[in-house]
């Protein structure tokens, strides 16, 4: 019973994260992160992801700051979108990446508009993600939940 | 034209005045001669006789009589001449007094000329005296002088008031001298005849029986006095066309006299009637010029409003468009969150105790789920190409492994309905392309999806060709033509890959035996050719997928890639499916540069190709980027060399089968049958040994079925090689699908060692031989088919440090390494770990990235080389001490980057580093990399 139930969730953790394949939101890079993880690192993905969420939303807020000024120091942001634009690729946020990299575009331009405008993208991004992050961490709490249930 | 017209007209006139000038003279001198004919009448027959053969009633009525002879004349009159001496005897013999013109008694004179006879149209002159008017006088002068008619100028004529002439002729006595002097002439002159000529009426009466009086206009002039025309007929000031004028003379016998007659038109310009019209109709003609010019522009100018309204219609239908794509994206998104809830608790559901229905009732709702899923993502797919959001990657890929891939998607349904599955790419392929590996696996599965789905029998086949040069396709392509007609007819088995027909028949195998030795011809030149190939930074690659399914409704073929239209409505009822799926994949397709195709007959199959550019991977990318493979799936070595003999009858597939052994470096032999394989063993056997000796002898099932004795001819082999010294080669079985009964009959057959389902590829078959041979480097577990225990091999226990400074990087590195049995530690800038890594230490490697605040990895390597240069000079120094631990320091730092450009590699390299790994980290690249360093040391604690 505990088995199917298992089975379902960890079906459904799958074709979830499938569809974030299908929409770009994640790449091949999210699966290798998911092979990592093992009985000798079972919470590995879960404290990746957690560590991403943080990191990346200090960067938001210190990017917002900095849009915020008369006088945009563009370096400084672009350092920052560096950071983003690391983490992203490590964890496989295509998507999100993809917007950093227009960020950092707009940024090497010193076109404050479109900064703003990719700035408003990766906000959006990062949202989506997180939301979808947060489910398939519900998912996997389950699982991991039910696991210790049987044991 | 006017001037020719003028010149008639001047003709015209001309003749037509002379023509009146000639008549008017003539009757005139016929007028003339008859009153001299009177003259003599008078002179013959009044004096001449005596007594006078003539009084006034004879005369009167003679000239009467005789009227019709002078038309001009009014009337004629003689009158005699009295001397005054005889004026009293004259006047007693006539019982009259000599009246003047005023109708007075004449005073005395030297001389009379008094009318005796006269024409009863004029006798109202009779009596009266000739010489008593300035005129007559000067007439009867000038007559009885010259002896000749003589005309006064013209005056009033007595009695009718027209203009006239009096012409005037002189009677002599007697017979004059035959050359007369003037006095002699005045002495015999006896009397006067004269007459008086209307001239008026008379020119009327003669123009009037001419034709075309209405159009000219005639004057008579008397010109005697040069400087005075006196007018004879015709008004002094008549309009009419002055500027045209014809002057002829007239001779009225009177050489005193001189006459003119003048002609003119009457109208100016009859002349421009041809001229007018003329004129008339290119006025005519301009103005429906200008019409036509002025409604053309008028055209034109509202051609132009309406296409400016249309781009607006257009820009704002399109804008529209967009919206709407952006729409269905948005909302497609938003669809597929909670429909993925929906599914996942659905499974749930269907996990749990479910009374029968209730279980129907879930699945479903389960399948419908599915099917709404495929069909939101398919329209998410189709809006975000329309809207223009969809971006292509390019990145290398391996477009082999990518088909295998796909292949191993379809395998399950392909062998469930019977279907042979094949992939084979031309070895002129490059092994790695630049592109969009994920929109390249969407359209070879959605066609090779449709492929499936639509057929029932045979095969689908997937062929990859460079369409570089087109040429050999199309003699290929006549020669298929040509036997064509043989094929079908014959109604044997056809040339494809399962023996079907295929509604293309460029892929039977004549072309593609073409194909292929075409290919190998040019492996000769290969050389030069690959330095051709690589000067062109794309190649374009023709793509094919063939089926022998259903085929395609002739009617339904113009829409097969509108979307949401299937053939027709009943292939959604018996197949499923929105039909969206090929026109993104003719988008696709478009936006990867090429374009699709098909050609389909129903009942035969369908044949889908496309053509598509890919970018060929630079060399120096290549070097480094060995290790880039993002989806290359790293194809076990440790086959090349090995030797197999293909046993398949049908050459296409088993051209298949050895393009699969090719990739893993195994030279292969096809034999027709088993008969020919064993021979071939047999033979070469013998004689020189192992040159060909197989390794493997692959024997597809229906060539093994259809042998007469297949056991027999396997024994075969057993028998030939029992007797030698060299091992066995490994039979095994390729089969689409096997029953048990047919699995037990292979194994009892011989086919102890394996048995190798299709759809190949390369990466089971690798997996299927290395079962087989058992070979020695195989690895526990999973083999060699991934690197990770390989990996974990060379890392296991090593000591590494990661030098980034995102949290998230590190802890993804570390996570990897780890993985592999690696102790890490990690340092989160070029400072920290110039400081963990004073000397000694005791790390074996270090992942540094480069992009860091502070001192980036370049600069931090610089640092940690000299330090480690330092330390050596120390130890060479000191040499004895130095070579207890290790030759040299030299920790292997290897940069961590996103970037694949050669740049950054050159640069790794300037700075000190070993390698390069690409970041994120992926399993194959990173054992490459590491293989390096670690290859060479033992591989203690594995």
């Amino acid at each position: 019973m505990n088995q199917m139930a298992i089975a379902a969730l960890k079906n459904q953790y799958k074709s979830f994260v499938q569809s974030m394949f299908d929409e770009g939101v994640l790449d091949n890079q999210f699966s290798q992160l998911q092979d990592l993880q093992d009985s000798s690192n079972p919470n590995f993905v879960d404290e990746v992801i957690t560590l991403f969420c943080n990191d990346a939303e200090r960067i938001i807020t210190e990017m917002n700051r900095y849009l915020n000024y008369q006088n945009v120091d563009f370096s400084k942001l672009d350092s920052h979108v560096h950071q983003l634009k690391g983490s992203s690729s490590s964890i496989g946020a295509h998507r999100l990446k993809l917007a950093c990299v227009n960020l950092r575009q707009a940024s090497y331009e010193r076109n404050k508009e479109e900064c703003v405008e990719a700035f408003n993208s990766i906000r959006h991004e990062y949202c989506l993600l997180r939301s979808k992050f947060q489910f398939l961490m519900q998912i996997e709490r389950r699982i991991v939940a039910l696991e210790n249930n049987q044991q | 034209m006017d001037a020719d017209n003028k010149v008639r007209r001047k003709e015209v006139l001309s003749s037509m005045c002379e023509q009146r000038a000639r008549m008017l003279q003539d009757q005139f001198s016929v007028s003339v001669n008859h009153v001299h004919a009177l003259a003599i009448l008078v002179s013959t027959f009044h004096y001449d006789k005596d007594p006078s053969a003539i009084d006034q009633d004879t005369f009167a009525e003679y000239t009467a009589r005789t009227a019709f002879e002078r038309p001009l004349l009014s009337g004629v009159a003689y009158a005699e001449r009295v001397k005054h001496s005889e004026r009293e005897k004259f006047e007693r013999q006539h019982d009259w007094t000599i009246k003047t013109m005023k109708r007075e008694p004449s005073p005395i004179r030297d001389e009379y000329a008094p009318v005796i006879f006269s024409q009863e149209t004029v006798s109202y002159i009779e009596s009266l005296d000739m010489m008593s008017g300035e005129e007559d006088r000067e007439n009867i002068l000038r007559a009885r002088a010259t002896g000749k008619a003589v005309l006064t100028s013209p005056f009033r004529l007595l009695g009718s008031h027209h203009l006239g002439v009096v012409l005037t002729f002189p009677v002599y006595k007697s017979k004059l001298p035959s050359k007369p002097t003037v006095e002699e002439r005045i002495e015999a002159t006896a009397g006067y005849l004269g007459g008086a000529f209307d001239v008026e009426s008379l020119v009327e009466y003669l123009l009037g029986q001419l034709a075309g009086n209405q159009a000219i206009l005639v004057n008579v002039y008397d010109i005697t006095n040069s400087s005075d025309h006196l007018i004879m007929y015709g008004h002094q000031n008549q309009d009419g066309d002055l500027a045209l004028l014809h002057e002829s003379q007239l001779d009225f016998g009177d050489p005193f006299r001189k006459h003119q007659m003048i002609c003119r038109y009457h109208q100016k310009a009859t002349t421009s009637w041809t001229a007018l019209t003329t004129a008339f109709l290119f006025f005519v003609i301009c103005l429906l010029v200008g019409y036509i010019l002025y409604g053309a522009a008028i055209h034109i100018v509202k051609v132009e409003d309406d296409f400016h309204e249309m781009q607006e219609l257009m820009v704002r239908a399109e804008a529209a468009d967009v919206a709407k794509s952006q729409f269905l994206a948005t909302v497609s998104h938003e669809i597929r969150t909670p429909m993925n809830g929906i599914l996942g608790m659905l499974a749930l559901l269907l996990d749990t105790d479910l009374s029968s229905t209730q279980r129907d009732y879930a699945q479903t709702a389960q399948v419908c789920g599915k099917a709404l899923i495929t069909l939101i993502n398919e329209v998410l797919d189709r809006a975000k190409i329309e809207a223009g959001k969809l971006e292509l990657e390019t990145v290398p890929f391996d477009l082999r492994s990518i088909l295998d891939d796909v292949l191993s998607l379809f395998s399950e349904k392909s062998r469930n309905k019977g279907l042979e599955l094949a992939v084979f790419v031309s070895d002129k392929v490059p092994e790695m392309v630049m592109g969009d590996p994920g929109r390249f696996r969407q359209i070879i599965t959605n066609l090779v999806g449709n492929s499936v789905k639509f057929t029932e029998r045979g095969h689908i086949f997937v062929e990859v060709h460079v369409a570089e040069n087109p040429k050999p396709i199309d003699d290929a392509k006549a020669e298929t033509c040509l036997n064509g007609g043989a094929l079908i007819s014959g109604g044997r088995r056809f040339n494809t890959l399962s023996g079907y027909e295929a509604a293309d028949e460029r892929n039977s195998w004549d072309s593609f035996q073409h194909l292929v030795t075409a290919k190998a011809l040019q492996d000769d030149a290969s050389v030069k050719m690959e330095v051709a190939d690589e000067a062109s930074q794309s190649v374009t690659l023709m793509v094919s997928v063939e089926d022998t399914g259903i085929g395609i409704p002739l009617i339904a073929q113009h829409r097969v890639f509108t979307p949401f239209m299937q053939a027709d409505s009943s292939t959604s009822r018996n197949y499923g499916g929105t039909g969206i799926g090929l026109s993104i994949t003719k988008c696709l397709v478009e936006l990867m540069g090429g374009h699709i195709s098909f050609i389909s007959r129903p009942q035969v199959g369908s044949t889908f190709s496309f053509t598509t550019v890919f970018g060929r991977c630079e060399k120096a990318s290549l070097g480094v980027g060995d290790t880039k493979k993002s989806n290359a799936e790293d194809l076990p070595s440790g086959f090349r060399g090995l030797k197999a003999i293909v046993v398949d009858g049908k050459p296409v597939r088993a051209a298949v089968t050895r393009y699969h052994l090719k990739r893993l470096g195994i030279l292969v032999e096809v034999a027709n049958n088993v008969k020919i394989a064993a021979s071939a063993c047999g033979k070469n056997d013998s004689s020189c040994g192992s040159k060909i000796q197989p390794d493997i002898v692959l024997v597809e099932k229906d060539s093994w079925l259809s042998g007469e004795d297949g056991s027999m001819n396997l024994r075969m082999f057993d028998w030939k090689h029992n007797g030698h010294m060299f091992k066995l080669p490994k039979l095994i079985l390729l089969a689409t699908n096997i029953t048990n009964a047919e699995l037990e009959k292979a194994k009892a057959a011989g086919f102890a060692d394996t048995t190798i389902m299709k759809p190949l590829r390369a990466s089971m078959v690798a997996a299927c031989l290395q079962q087989v041979l058992g070979t020695g480097k195989r690895q526990p577990g999973n083999g060699m088919l991934n690197g990770s225990s390989v990996l974990g091999g060379l890392l296991c226990g090593k000591k590494i440090l990661v030098v980034d400074d995102n949290m998230v990087n590190r802890r993804v590195a570390a996570g990897a390494l780890k993985k592999f049995g690696a102790a890490v530690e990690c340092a989160e800038s070029g400072k920290a770990a110039l400081k963990l890594l004073q000397l000694p230490h005791s790390f074996d490697a270090c992942f540094m990235d480069i992009q860091m605040p502070e001192m980036d990895g370049f600069e931090a390597t610089r640092r940690i080389r000299m330090m480690e240069t330092r330390a050596n000079e120390q130890m060479n120094g000191d040499t004895d001490q130095g070579s207890v631990r290790k030759d040299e320091w030299h920790l292997p730092i290897l940069a961590m980057t996103a970037d694949v450009i050669h740049a950054t590699y050159d640069e790794c390299l300037k700075c000190g580093m070993d390698g390069y790994v690409s970041k994120p980290f992926e399993e194959e690249n990173l054992y490459q990399a590491v293989a390096k360093f670690f290859k060479t040391k033992p591989v203690s604690d594995s």
